[in-house]
Order: structure tokens, then sequence, then C-alpha cells
């Protein structure tokens, strides 16, 4: 479908709404990778949006007042008068200049602020990136004085694992759904209506029920830590979102393509491969997506299957954010560096998606 | 006669040559896979192909059986073949799992002692799962309306837009956002630091408060509005799914027939309304069917953020709870059913569409 | 098709074959073996990372020296979830470290774990812990009580820290008894601070260090009789000890100026920030009451004994004296094979934490643990405020039934505490919530 053409004012009112919403929808994705870039210490103390240029009282110096200073009563400094708590919060004495009581009332200190502009990137760091990517290497003092250093885990192994991990886990659901939507929708075999409701209703299963089951029998096959026990986990797991999207999609395309087909002599299975196949692109990328992306971040799953082993990239910066859960400074680059590949996955699938997901629908 | 009993022989020896060669590539790759661990990067390339390779060869080992049977149950054995695998799969890691859990909610924590309903008398009416069950009910209606409402809004308007790829792909950023990662996010949204003496929040929604002029608030604490603010989170990670597809079947809608309509004197809004809207609807029910099932199944947001706590339970959290944390096998498995049990509507809903598409052909 | 796959089977081929021609790394190790353990592996789980994990393996380093035993350790973040799966799923680690014996009980009733009485050698593992440790490692087993673990190291959890440069520089004194605290806590307020840091936020876990200062109050307000009795829900919660010991709650976190952030800022804050603030300069709050291993999420570049310290929460009531809270992991058994013996052996000697007492962060229970291994003052002071407790009694959520101890307790007390329940209603609800 090509680009209607609308008037100019309607397409300036339209980009501006679209605008809107994707601002409001990216402003706290962007918060948490400006915050990727703080010090540990900064992210804590005020918020992202402070790297960003802006007018800003910065302290310029300080001085003491006198012992006998009373902080209980009325204070008197550069002829302004006020309490304690007042002067806490800081009180504007000129123009340019504001005057604050440091801590508490036994300090007595008085700080001197001056209105600067602050240039953008004021204390921005990329040592978050490099702690993670080497792995958080550690170090410590082991008592006597030695500074025991631990290599870090290899980042690049557990991308390397997730690949091994995703790909797999991606393509075969997405093969075996398809033979079955393919099945489901145009094949007659008996029971094909009660197995399909059933299948619909897998659905809503939550996997943790089967983490158990499954484990108990890949413990009896000798599978755990295995790259096949996870595809065989995230293939089921998979499969009822997959076959039922597909479902949808191969049950509308028109039926006289395989009837055309089967005339010529063609066997189902070189229909679905050189037909159908084809044809489900936009819907099989689609899935795609979705189903690379749920593989990519699951943890539970490559936890309990894979274990230490074969660290994949969740595995990897949970080990590495510790117990120490609020590690943010760590936690947000972490969650960037996790996202780049399926970021790139899917611009460089969005472009299956223009012919449409569930185009066929319309033609039936 | 003998000619057929010759090909007869040679297609069986043949089919069996087949099915030595998949198990050989089955069992060999995977004792070789074991073995390449030291390799990374080879390992990786070999799983890919070898994972992918031996399913496509299975079904081609599968087919061929298959189209070596006699004529009278071919089309019943190629049917097997396609839909046999998933079938197996399905049934060995969710058809019998739940079945496991279906038992043992008739049973108490140990698994040996017969309780038959109690279970489910605490899933219906133990205050935190009424809670739960009140709180699911607005993530189901609110999370999934506002995510097809506003995936629909953006796929539409974004259709008409010069820059369309930049606007789908900043809607779709969040999906790529792990759980964990997506708390983080939200936690630097809602973070509220309290009342007190020098106080600086670190929050930006609490920050635009107080920029206006208004008192920081704790979100997260409000009475069921903070249930709204997680939903939001939701709203957040999956409309973009919601506006891929709608898009792609907006897309799908055939030129001429809006043509026609401008040509009649129809407006935008009589072209969404009457054209665009019916013309997708199979796709608005597949994608709200899926986010509803999601917005059931959905614990980590919850758990992330409140732990539950505040008022903001939902049931799947209060499975997971039971199941992993307190151990509580039974009223674990009760849960789960009840969650199956919660869909059915859904799923018959479901199912008189795709009846009603058959019938229109 | 055809040419492809049979390519396939060649590369296969191939590569199978230069596989195979591979000298096996693992086979050249266990040549030579003469206690028979040799080269055996063992595995671990348990949920520390990180840090811990690394000080962990230096501290068996030793061990799988001399025996060549090999310790696989697995840490996980999600240890509760994961270790419940493995165990119920066949595919149980050797050993499993527990942090929360009443977690283990749960695996113990389930008949999962071994009974070390009848494969160790206890004489010797006895004389090695003080009675209370042994008691608190037996637990009902399907067929009686079992000796379910060993325990590998503690923390004390009655500690207060402060930052020590600027509460030395504004003056204050560290104080001896509950009085001189409440004077403290005045003193700072009329300085115009507040005292306390305190923040119970903790994802899913949400509540528990409100549950540890329950806890502690319950110890300095009643006899541990009535602690025994509460922990195993023999004394309701809705009962005047209790309700005694929350009082003494309420009186710091509920009184206005008390808290840094008041009571919405105690449940929104998480443990691990709620600290800081005592760091910023100037500090916004001066107390925070929390175990040692808190000194990990302490800013970087904080030196013991420098920038922190911390004194014992003092008694309330001399008739109780000083107690300690404390905290500990177990070690539990769940494959007996002769090299899983021996490493349980081991860890019931301070010899398997011996390298890691001296990085710091943990404490001994062992007997033959010297107090001369720890390196840092603070450590050493740890250590030093069990020795001197006149009593210690464990963790008690940690020693409840989960659906209490990691749920309704957790739950009701942070409900009670942001305000949205009354205590009576909180109280109900947890005692509704035990196990008939």
């Amino acid at each position: 479908m090509k680009k209607t053409k609308p008037s100019k004012i309607s397409s300036i009112i339209l980009f501006i709404l679209l605008l809107f919403i994707a601002i409001g929808w990216t402003v706290p994705t962007l918060g948490v990778f400006v915050t990727s870039f703080r010090e540990s210490k900064d992210i804590y103390s005020s918020g992202w949006w402070s790297v960003l240029p802006h007018m800003e009282w910065v302290k310029t110096s300080e001085f003491q007042l006198a012992e006998a200073t009373d902080p209980n009563a009325p204070i008197t400094i550069e002829g302004h008068t006020a309490s304690f708590d007042e002067w806490r919060q800081g009180i504007k004495v000129s123009e340019n200049k504001r005057l604050r009581w440091y801590g508490n009332k036994r300090s007595r200190k008085i700080e001197v602020y001056e209105e600067k502009l602050l240039g953008f990137g004021a204390n921005l760091t990329m040592q978050n990136y490099v702690d993670v990517l080497q792995g958080g290497e550690i170090s410590f003092d082991d008592g006597s004085g030695n500074i025991i250093t631990r290599e870090g885990n290899n980042f690049g192994d557990a991308v390397i694992n997730s690949l091994a991990v995703c790909i797999p886990s991606t393509v075969i659901p997405i093969l075996i759904a398809a033979f079955a939507a393919y099945a489901f929708a145009w094949m007659d075999f008996p029971g094909r209506k009660p197995m399909f409701v059933i299948l619909v209703a897998l659905l809503v299963v939550p996997l943790q029920i089967a983490l158990i089951p499954i484990l108990r029998d890949f413990t009896a096959w000798n599978l755990n830590g295995t790259f096949v026990s996870m595809w065989l986990a995230h293939t089921s797991f998979g499969l009822p979102l997959a076959i039922y999207l597909l479902y949808n999609y191969v049950s509308t395309l028109p039926r006289d393509v395989f009837e055309s087909a089967y005339l010529d002599g063609a066997t189902p299975f070189v229909t679905f491969v050189r037909l159908v196949l084809p044809m489900s692109i936009p819907a099989l990328a689609s899935f795609a997506i979705f189903q690379f992306l749920w593989v990519w971040n699951d943890y539970l799953v490559a936890l309990i299957f894979l274990g230490d082993k074969n660290r994949v990239v969740t595995s990897a910066l949970a080990a590495m954010i510790g117990e120490k859960g609020q590690d943010w400074h760590l936690l947000t680059s972490g969650a960037f560096l996790s996202m780049i590949l399926p970021l790139t996955v899917f611009f460089a699938l969005q472009r299956f998606f223009v012919r449409g997901l569930l185009a066929g629908s319309i033609k039936g | 006669m003998l000619e057929s009993v010759r090909s007869n022989s040679f297609q069986i020896v043949r089919l069996f040559a087949l099915v030595i060669l998949a198990v050989f590539v089955l069992v060999g790759g995977f004792i070789l896979l074991q073995n390449l661990q030291h390799v990374k990067m080879i390992m990786m390339v070999f799983a890919v192909i070898w994972g992918v390779g031996s399913v496509a060869l299975l079904f081609w080992v599968f087919n061929s059986i298959a189209q070596a049977m006699p004529r009278k149950i071919r089309p019943i054995a190629v049917a097997l073949v396609f839909a046999g695998p998933a079938i197996v799969l399905l049934a060995w890691a969710l058809v019998l799992p739940t079945l496991r859990s279906l038992w043992l909610s008739f049973f108490d924590d140990t698994g040996h002692q017969f309780v038959f309903l109690d279970n489910y008398t605490f899933a219906f009416t133990d205050p935190i799962m009424l809670e739960s069950f009140k709180n699911n009910l607005l993530w189901m209606v609110f999370g999934t309306s506002f995510c097809v409402i506003l995936g629909l809004i953006i796929a539409v308007l974004s259709d008409k837009s010069k820059f369309e790829k930049l606007f789908k792909a900043l809607i779709f950023l969040p999906m790529a956002i792990s759980f964990v990662g997506a708390g983080v996010i939200w936690k630097f949204m809602y973070s509220y630091k309290g009342e007190g003496i020098n106080i600086n929040e670190i929050g930006l929604l609490n920050a635009i408060v107080v920029a206006l002029g208004g008192k920081a608030q704790s979100w997260l604490l409000m009475p069921v509005w903070n249930n709204f603010f997680l939903i939001a989170i939701m709203v957040w990670l999956q409309t973009g799914y919601a506006m891929v597809i709608l898009s792609s079947a907006i897309k799908g809608i055939p030129l001429e027939i809006i043509e026609a309509a401008k040509m009649d004197g129809a407006n935008e809004f009589q072209i969404f309304f009457k054209i665009t809207i019916p013309f997708i609807m199979p796709t608005i029910v597949t994608v709200a069917t899926t986010i509803l099932i999601f917005s059931l199944k959905l614990f980590d947001i919850v758990r992330v953020m409140t732990g539950g706590n505040f008022g903001t339970n939902v049931i799947a959290n209060e499975f997971y709870q039971r199941q992993f944390t307190y151990r509580k096998t039974g009223q674990a498995s009760a849960i789960a059913i009840v969650l199956l049990i919660c869909t059915i509507p859904v799923l018959i809903y479901n199912l008189r569409q795709f009846r009603k598409r058959r019938t229109i052909k | 098709m055809k040419k492809s796959v049979l390519f396939f089977v060649f590369v296969l081929v191939a590569m199978l074959f230069y596989t195979g021609c591979q000298p096996k790394g693992q086979e050249q190790n266990s040549a030579g073996k003469d206690s028979g353990v040799q080269g055996k592996v063992v595995t671990m789980a348990g949920p520390f990372v990180d840090n811990d994990a690394v000080k962990f393996n230096n501290a068996v380093k030793a061990f799988e020296e001399r025996t060549g035993i090999d310790i696989q350790y697995e840490g996980s973040k999600e240890f509760e979830a994961s270790i419940s799966i493995r165990i119920e799923g066949g595919n149980a680690p050797d050993i499993v470290d527990f942090p929360q014996p009443g977690l283990l009980a749960t695996f113990v009733k389930g008949g999962y774990v071994v009974d070390l009485n009848k494969v160790l050698d206890m004489n010797k593992i006895k004389q090695n812990y003080i009675q209370s440790w042994l008691d608190m490692a037996t637990m009902d087993g399907p067929e009686g009580k079992i000796m379910a673990g060993v325990w590998g190291r503690v923390s004390a959890k009655s500690l207060v820290w402060y930052n020590k440069k600027e509460f030395d520089a504004a003056g204050y004194k560290v104080p001896k008894t509950w009085k001189e605290l409440e004077d403290l806590e005045k003193m700072i307020m009329a300085d115009g601070d507040t005292p306390w840091a305190i923040g119970i936020e903790s994802g899913a876990a949400t509540g528990w260090p409100a549950t540890d200062w329950i806890e502690e109050f319950m110890l300095r307000t009643n006899s541990l009789e009535d602690y025994d009795r509460w922990v195993k829900g023999e004394l309701k919660f809705d009962s005047p000890q209790v309700r005694k010991a929350i009082g003494k709650l309420s009186e710091i976190w509920l009184t206005k100026g008390m808290v840094y952030g008041g009571r919405e800022g105690i449940v929104t804050t998480s443990f691990g920030d709620a600290p800081k603030v005592m760091f910023e300069e100037p500090p916004k709050a001066w107390l925070h009451k929390q175990g040692n291993f808190i000194t990990s999420f302490f800013p970087d570049n904080l030196k013991a004994g420098v920038n922190y310290d911390f004194f014992y929460l003092p008694g309330i009531d001399p008739q109780y004296g000083r107690p300690v809270l404390i905290a500990g992991d177990c070690y539990a058994m769940f494959n007996d094979r002769p090299e899983v013996r021996m490493v349980m052996e081991f860890f019931a000697t301070g010899a398997s934490v011996e390298s890691w007492i001296k990085a710091g962060g943990i404490v001994s229970p062992h007997k033959d643990a010297l107090l001369s291994w720890y390196t840092n003052d603070v450590d050493r002071k740890v250590a030093e405020v069990i020795q001197n407790a006149t009593s210690v009694r464990f963790d008690g959520s940690d020693l409840m039934p989960g659906e209490v101890g990691a749920g309704s307790f957790w739950k009701e007390i942070t409900a009670y505490v942001s305000g949205t329940k009354s205590l009576d209603e909180a109280l109900k609800a947890i005692d509704a919530s035990w196990p008939k």
C-alpha cells in the first residue's frame, strides 16, 4: 500500500502527535541510557537529567560562623536574618549568590553558591561499560596485604553461548510450528479440532509448572547442561504462541494455490516447502523476533537447564551484578549491552513486516 | 509385478538408510557438540547448523517414510508427520506437567495426603488471592485495551508518516529490554525518597511534579492507582508487539478499497472505522488474545517493582511465591489450574472467530 | 537437498574423526590416583555470587590441591526457585549452602537430605561447634530427627553502623545503653537531622529488614523462651510480647523526624541504598542497623574503622542481657559419595573459611577458628560481639515456615509500616497464615 498524501497541515499535526508519543515512549529508556554513563555515587544522589545543560547553583566557597553562633535563634548573615531551617534550605542574598548552611546545627559552616551554566556531560564515564565487558573483574584485599584479582568472566563467551541457545531456539519452533499450523489449517486427521483447542489453551500454562517434570526427564536422559536441553525447552514453551500466530496466517492463505500445486503432482511436503513457507515469511519473521527476544532475555530457564558451565548473557550479567542487586551503574550498562543484539535482529527483520503479517487474510 | 516388488524393496532399503543416516547425524552431532566446548566460535556455528539441520532432516526423513505408506493411510501419515512433532513436544513439555499439576492440586504439600478441594477453597477465599483476582482483572482489562488501542493508533498514524520506520523502532525499543532492565528503568521513573530534610528526588515523575509546584508522591504506595502505574510498564513493553502486528495487517488492506471509499467522499475517520477496523478485526482479536494471556501470566513486573506488596499482588506472582518460596505445591498447582480455567471464555471466543472465518470462505 | 545432506554428513564425520583423535584432558588428570577421590567432582550450589563466590573458591583451594577433589560451586541470584526445581527434578547438587534453615527444613521433611549422623564421624564435628549450632542443624525428617547440615559462616545482625568520620567530628559518642541511644537520637534531632537511615524494599523480599528489627526487640524485651516459642509458632504474633517488641519498633520507625524519608521512605527505599545517605556530604542520617554484610553496599573507597564503624545495638531491659541476633549458612548434603563426605568434614573445620575470614566479611562458627585470622578490626569486633553475647539467637524469620518467615511476616509488617494496614489487622493476618 502506498502512502496516501494528506494535506500539509494535517501531516504536520500528525508528525507532532507521533513525535509526542515517541518521546513519551523513549524518555524512560533515555533515562537509563544516560544513567549507564554515570558514576554510582551520582546515580543515587541526583536525577539523570542533571547531565543536561542547565543553570545550576555551584558551590564556590565556604566559610565558618563564629563558635558562639546560636543555631536555635534567628541567624544573621550578610544582612539577612533567618532561622536555621531556612538557612539550611538556602537563601538568595544577592542576584547571583546563595548561601546555604552545611549539615546540621553543629557544623556552623556556610557554603556560598553561584549560579552557573553547566555544560552537557559533566561527570560522565565509560567505566561502567568497561566493567561489564570485563565481566566485572573482581579485586579485593585478602587481609595480609595481597590484592587478589579474579579474571572477569568472559562476556564475549556469554554472547556466543547466548547465540548458540537463541538461534536454534528460534528457528526450530518456527519450523515445527509452521508444519503443525499447516496441518491444522489444511489437512484432515482424526482429533484435529480438539487438539487445536488444547493447543490454544496451552498458551496460558505458566512454564514454571513444567520445569520440575522436564528437569526430571533431562536428568534421566543425561541432557542437563547441554544446548540441546535448552532448545527442547524453549521450543516447547514457544510452540503454542508460534502455532497460534502461524495458524492465523496460514489458514487464510488462498486455497487455490495449494490445489493447483496438488494438481501438478506436488506432495504436501513440497507444497509446504516451496509455497507455504515463502508465503508466510512475514508471519515467520514476526514470531522469530518475539521468540528471539524471549529466549535472549530469559534467565530462569537458562539457570535451571544450562547451569553455570555455558553462561548466557543474562546469567553473566546476574552473576556480575551479584548479591548487591543495587549496582545501578552496572545494571543499566549491562541492560544496554544486552539490548544491542536483539535490536539488530529487529532492524534486520523489519523489512519483512512491510508486506504484512496477516496480509493473506485479506485475500481470503 | 516383479518390478514393483523390486522397487518396493529398494524403497525399504532407501528408507532404512535414511533412518540410519538421521540417527547418525543426531547422535554424532550431539557427541561432537559436547567436545567442541573449547573452540567457542566453531561450537556456536556448529550448534546452530546441527540443531536446525537435524530438525529439518528429521522432517524430511519422516516425510519420506510417510510417502512410502500405502495410499489409503498416506494422508493421515503425512498429517501425522506435519503435526506430530509439535503435538509430541507439547504433550511432553506442557500437557503432562499440567495434568501433573491438576493431580497435585488435590493433594497437600507433601503430595501424599488427599485433600480434595481444599486448595481450591484456598484459591477462591484467601484474602491475598481475592486481592490478586481483582488486580488481575485490572491488568486484563486495562493492560490489554491500552496496548491494543495505543498500538492501533500508532500503527495507523505512523503508516501515514514519512518517518514510519523510525517511529516504529522507537516504540518497539522497550520490547528488547529484559525484565530486569525494565525494572531498573521504571524504578527510576517512580522513585520516591520520602519526606524530610534535604530530600533530592531522583525519580523523573516526582521531579516533574515538584517542578510544577506539586508535592512528591510515593507512586507505588497509592492504593489502586499503583496497579495502574505497574500496568503502564506492561503497556510500555508490549505496545510494540501490538503495533508491529497491527501495522502489518493495515498494510495488507488493498489500496483499491480505500481509494473507492475516498471516491465516495469518505473522510479519514470513516475509512478508519468502516474499512480499516473491520478488515483487521481478526488480527486485533489475535493480538488482544495474546496480550490478554500474557497479562494473566505476567508476574516479573510486579515482583521486581513491589514484590506484590501494597495491594498490587497478581495471581501469577502468588503462584510463583507459593511454588518456590513457600513450597506449597498443592496450593500453587491449584492456582495454576485456576489460571487455566480463567482463559476458557477467551478460548471459546477465539474458536468462534475461527469458525466464522471458515464459513465466510 | 540430498547433496547438502551428504556434504553435511561428510563434515560431521570429518569433525568426529578429528575430535576423536584429540587426547582427552580429563583422563590425564585422573592418572595418578591413590586416595580414590583424586579427580572426583563435588558440585555445590548456593546463593552467594560475585566477590563472595571468589572468596569461597579461594578458601577451598588448598583443600582441593591436597585431596584432588574438584569442588564446583555455582551461585545464583534466583537461588530459592532454582534449588527447589533442581532438588525436586532429581538433579540436586552434592552440597547446597542454605542461608535459610527454614528452607532446608522443608527439604529435610521431604526426605531429600542425607543424615550426617549416618555418614560422617560426628564426634569430631560435634567437638568443633557449640551445642546451639548443632541443635539448629537438627531437623525433622520423614523418619525422625536428622543432622541436616554443618554451619559454614555466620553473620551478626545486631550491629548499628555509622559514618565514623562525621560522627566523631560532630562530637557524638557511641551509646552503650538503650538510654544513651535514645539520648543520641534526641541530640541528632535537636541538631536538625534525622537519626536513622532505614530501607526495607527488596523486590519480592520486601520487608525482611523490618522482621530483623522486630526480632532484635523480641530478644531485648522478652525472655529467650518466649522468643523460641514465637519462632515455633506457639506464641502468637497477636500477643502482648510481640506487640511490645513491635511497639519499640514503632517508637523509632513511625515517629516523625526519626527516620530519613519517613514511613513511606522506609518502604520504598531499597535496603542496600538505605545506608548510602549516611555517607553523603553532609550526612543526611546517622545510624543504620544491619548485619555485617551491609558493608559491601557502602560506597566504594570507604575504609573500615576510619570512614565507618559499628556499635552493638544496646540491650533494653537489663534482665535480658546482651542478646545477639545472628544468621548463618548451613551446608547440607544431598548425595552420599566418599568425596562428598570428605568435603562435608572439611566444611566442619575452621580451615574451610580461614582465607575467607582473612579476606574479610564473614565470621566463623567453628571452635578451631582463631581470632587472629580476623585481619580488619571491624570483623574481629563482630566476632567479639558474638563471643560477648549473653545469648545468641538465629534470625527468627529464617526459621519460620516459608509462608510466614518469607511471606506473611514480611508482607504484613510492610503493610503496617506503610500505613495500609493497622497493627491488629497485620498481626491477625500473620497468625492466620501459619500452616495448620
